[in-house]
């Protein structure tokens, strides 16, 4: 396993080994261009093929047909040519494409003349009482573990939310034999008729007989609650109950495990920090970066593939990846773009991909009240603040997330605001009558991802302080 | 159409705001416009160092006068900015800086100052339990600390508005002019009249300067900071070094910041910095030689604030030299923030009074000027 990058510099280095990452680093690779591919994890396939080259479980059809599909690319990524690095975190990049990387305990810098990001999603924060409650996790997190090591839950457990994922997941753990006593369906009611136009177009697509045939086997096994309005962990130091409201009914069950999904999010952190230029998506409800049709961004030499440019699937993903691969070869070696498919079959292709997902995204579209909390819900996970701190604040004054910072250190912890940025825009936004457009969001700092102080200590010396020793 | 005011401040840094803020206490009706927010640049973002200790000798009498406003800032902005007095620490790390040390609090007692105070190696180590074996001492001064620099500006920014201040923000003052007796600043579709107008705009002042007829030797500069996750609690005053770059501060919350003057590239017409890292882990080599404990640390942030450095370091502040009812309180060369609450009631003094009982002759824009014999 790779440690450390072999060389200084790259034509392409590729952040992030899921999908598009995956695809992007095929393509540029295949073209002849030094190309590098850095991923966090263990090993390559993101979340959605998340440990598609080691995973315990054996039984292809546990996990589905579309699992596995991630092998084949994997493979092209082996035999490309291109450079993998296994667990390497990317913590800083800059507008001179350096790119700061720890591997091991190690950071380095690599540049590049190109960079692609395929960066992914994160999943929607879901800021109900209790949801900081041990006990309570996201279905991305439950997925995380049913991947990597088999697990699934044995005790009493809710899942709650909406989306196909949750659906994905709830149909992976009963066929691996976990527990789910209960499925609280936040889909709003009004939903499936805004969704219903598009509905033809999701027929046509892919999505449409698998999402339906999971949903039936779920459905099968588990009692479904649909048209959930309201929800809440409660418990003494761990969860113990849910409660929820379901049109006039409401009811508490006793529970272990909460595991909370209402869609995934484009992960902007590495791309805001660049500086790239974002802008608030009122259908998909987050920050999506402004891109040209070649997934190129506003900052010279950084392109955007897969869900981190918007959410598009694992299909699309690929798609963009190439897309973004192939300008990269265009401009970097034009002569050897001829080797790769023509720009416009790609297009094609990613018409294709993305049909559907206005359908999905409509019907998905999560509800204000669990977008945007109130009273004693913590938003801010890390500093524990509440939405009525936060309200208090944007009274006396603070007039977007950067400002409330002076106020509440909102978005100053670790997670550098991923798991609340979202909710703080939009609250922000609810509470001064404006757009999440115009209150904006956290400007975000490297690093990105924390890195020891005695790591960044170890960082290589300049080159004037090697000289400054040489000629000393 | 144009609204009259009795004076106009552009930029609203902690200066800017602090100066709205004494105005209005002096009965005054101040409008303060600011191109993005109050305390968006270094203001809002520096390491929030209360600190008489160091200074250059043509500024320690302000930096007095503002600690006296600091033990009181509560009162004055009904908000606590976060200041905490344990005072600040300059560490000599071998005998020819800890003789550097003892000269120069020779040299302050000498003119009258008796707020730095030599210290041996056991006090050193009794202030600073962290600090090496080897260092061998080095000053305190013990009324310093530290306050929340976004916390602060906020505050002072907010009692102004309060008091009466206009405050005008995300929008730039343009076509600053004299006209008519009257200093005259375009805002938006708004203009603003005045007798009376201060030139605070931080890294954005030397260009008002040159365009009023008064340059001076400023340059842009971005001071880079960062914080680590919470560490137990090991330190309480500010510590900085005599012979390296650093300054070091742990939080209430076990947070620590970590500066010293390491710069990033400024992009001023962007408000964008891009960060040195290779910079940053010279202070990290620093921290982590001096305060083992510090190892394991995790950095979670770091940042640049973009502000004004003149030639010889030393803030100009003042009355204009050329033009009356113009006044500058800019180029305050990374050590102004202990400054800001001091020179808002010295520039009130000046504006309202025509002069002030705080020595503050070396700071005039007149330095840069002067003919040669």
């Amino acid at each position: 396993m790779n440690t450390t990058a072999r060389r200084d510099s790259y034509d392409v280095v590729v952040i992030g080994a899921g999908p598009a990452g995956l695809a992007a680093a095929a393509t540029a690779a295949e073209a002849g261009l030094s190309t590098l591919l850095l991923d966090e994890n263990a090993g390559p396939g993101g979340q959605v093929w998340r440990a598609i080259a080691s995973t315990p479980v054996t039984k292809r059809d546990h996990l589905g047909a579309d699992y596995w599909a991630g092998a084949e690319l994997v493979e092209a990524v082996r035999s490309s040519g291109a450079e993998i690095i296994q667990r390497a975190t990317v913590w800083s990049l800059d507008k001179h494409l350096e790119i700061g990387v720890s591997v091991g305990g190690a950071s380095f810098f690599v540049k590049a003349r190109r960079v692609i990001l395929a960066t992914g999603a994160l999943e929607r924060p879901f800021p109900i009482p209790g949801w900081t409650l041990p006990g309570v996790m996201t279905a991305g997190a439950a997925q995380t573990m049913l991947k990597s090591s088999g697990l699934v839950p044995d005790g009493p457990t809710v899942i709650a939310g909406q989306g196909p994922l949750l659906w994905l997941l709830a149909a992976q753990i009963l066929r691996l034999g976990g527990r789910i006593d209960r499925i609280l369906d936040t889909t709003e009611r009004r939903n499936y008729l805004a969704a219903l136009p598009h509905a033809f177009a999701f027929m046509t697509s892919p999505y449409f007989a698998k999402g339906f045939a999971l949903m039936r086997q779920v459905r099968a096994k588990v009692p479904v609650v649909s048209g959930v309005t309201e929800l809440a962990a409660a418990g003494d130091g761990e969860l113990a109950t849910v409660t929820y409201l379901s049109g006039s009914r409401r009811e508490t069950v006793p529970a272990e495990l909460l595991l909370l999904h209402q869609g995934v999010v484009p992960n902007v952190n590495l791309a805001m920090a660049v500086g790239i230029e974002h802008r608030w998506d009122e259908l998909q409800l987050c920050w999506s970066p402004v891109l040209d049709r070649d997934c190129n961004t506003s900052v010279e030499g950084i392109a955007i593939a897969g869900d981190g440019a918007g959410i598009g699937g694992a299909e699309a993903a690929i798609v963009r990846g190439r897309i973004a691969a192939r300008a990269a070869v265009e401009a970097l070696a034009p002569a050897a773009a001829f080797k790769l498919a023509p720009m416009a079959t790609f297009r094609a292709s990613l018409v294709k991909a993305e049909r559907g997902r206005i359908f999905l995204d409509t019907l998905f579209r999560p509800a204000p009240q669990f977008r945007i909390p109130s009273d004693d819900t913590i938003v801010c996970r890390c500093e524990e603040v509440s939405a009525k701190d936060i309200l208090d604040a944007v009274a006396i004054g603070a007039t977007g997330p950067n400002q409330l910072k002076a106020y509440r250190r909102t978005g100053m912890g670790p997670c550098q605001g991923r798991l609340c940025g979202l909710t703080v825009t939009e609250l922000m936004a609810q509470a001064r009558g404006k757009t999440p457009q115009e209150i904006g969001y956290y400007r975000l700092r490297a690093p990105v991802k924390p890195i020891t102080l005695a790591e960044l200590a170890a960082v290589p010396k300049t080159d004037a302080d090697v000289n400054a020793v040489v000629r000393g | 159409m144009t609204k009259l005011a009795d004076a106009i401040i552009v930029g609203g840094g902690i200066h800017g705001c602090s100066t709205a803020l004494h105005l209005c206490l002096a009965g005054m009706k101040p409008v303060l416009v600011e191109k993005d927010y109050a305390g968006r640049h270094a203001s809002g973002v520096n390491a929030g160092g209360v600190r008489q200790l160091a200074r250059h000798v043509a500024e320690i009498p302000l930096s007095i006068r503002s600690m006296g406003i600091w033990e009181r800032i509560e009162a004055l902005v009904d908000d606590s900015c976060g200041f905490e007095s344990h005072g600040q620490v300059l560490v000599a790390e071998n005998d020819t800086e800890f003789d550097a040390c003892r000269a120069r609090v020779a040299e302050l007692n000498a003119l009258g100052f008796t707020h730095e105070e030599l210290i041996d190696g056991p006090e050193l180590r009794r202030l600073v339990p962290a600090v090496a074996d080897s260092c061998p001492g080095g000053v305190v001064s013990r009324r310093d600390g530290a306050a929340e620099p976004a916390r602060t500006t906020t505050a002072i920014r907010r009692k102004a508005e309060a008091l009466g201040a206009t405050v005008v923000e995300g929008v730039a003052a343009t076509n600053i002019r004299k006209q008519d007796g009257l200093w005259r600043v375009d805002v938006g579709a708004d203009s603003y009249a005045a007798p009376v107008l201060v030139n605070a705009a931080g890294a954005w002042a030397g260009r008002i300067a040159a365009d009023l007829g008064e340059p001076v030797p400023v340059e842009t500069v971005a001071p880079m900071l960062m914080i680590t996750s919470r560490v137990p609690h090991f330190i309480d005053p500010v510590v900085i070094l005599r012979g390296r770059k650093l300054s070091f501060k742990q939080f209430a919350n076990g947070t620590v910041l970590i500066g010293g003057g390491h710069l990033a590239t400024p992009d001023q017409d962007r408000n964008e910095t891009v960060l040195d890292w290779r910079s940053l882990a010279i202070s990290a080599r620093t921290v982590f030689e001096l305060f083992p404990v510090m190892r394991s640390a995790t950095i979670v942030r770091a940042w640049a604030g973009i502000e004004a450095r003149t030639k010889d370091e030393l803030p100009v502040f003042g009355p204009s030299a050329r033009h009356v009812g113009l006044y500058h309180q800019f180029g305050f060369s990374l050590h102004g923030f202990q400054l800001g609450p001091g020179a808002g009631a010295v520039m009130t003094e000046l504006i309202v009074s025509g002069g002030t009982q705080t020595r503050i002759g070396d700071l005039g824009i007149d330095r840069f000027h002067s003919s040669p014999p």
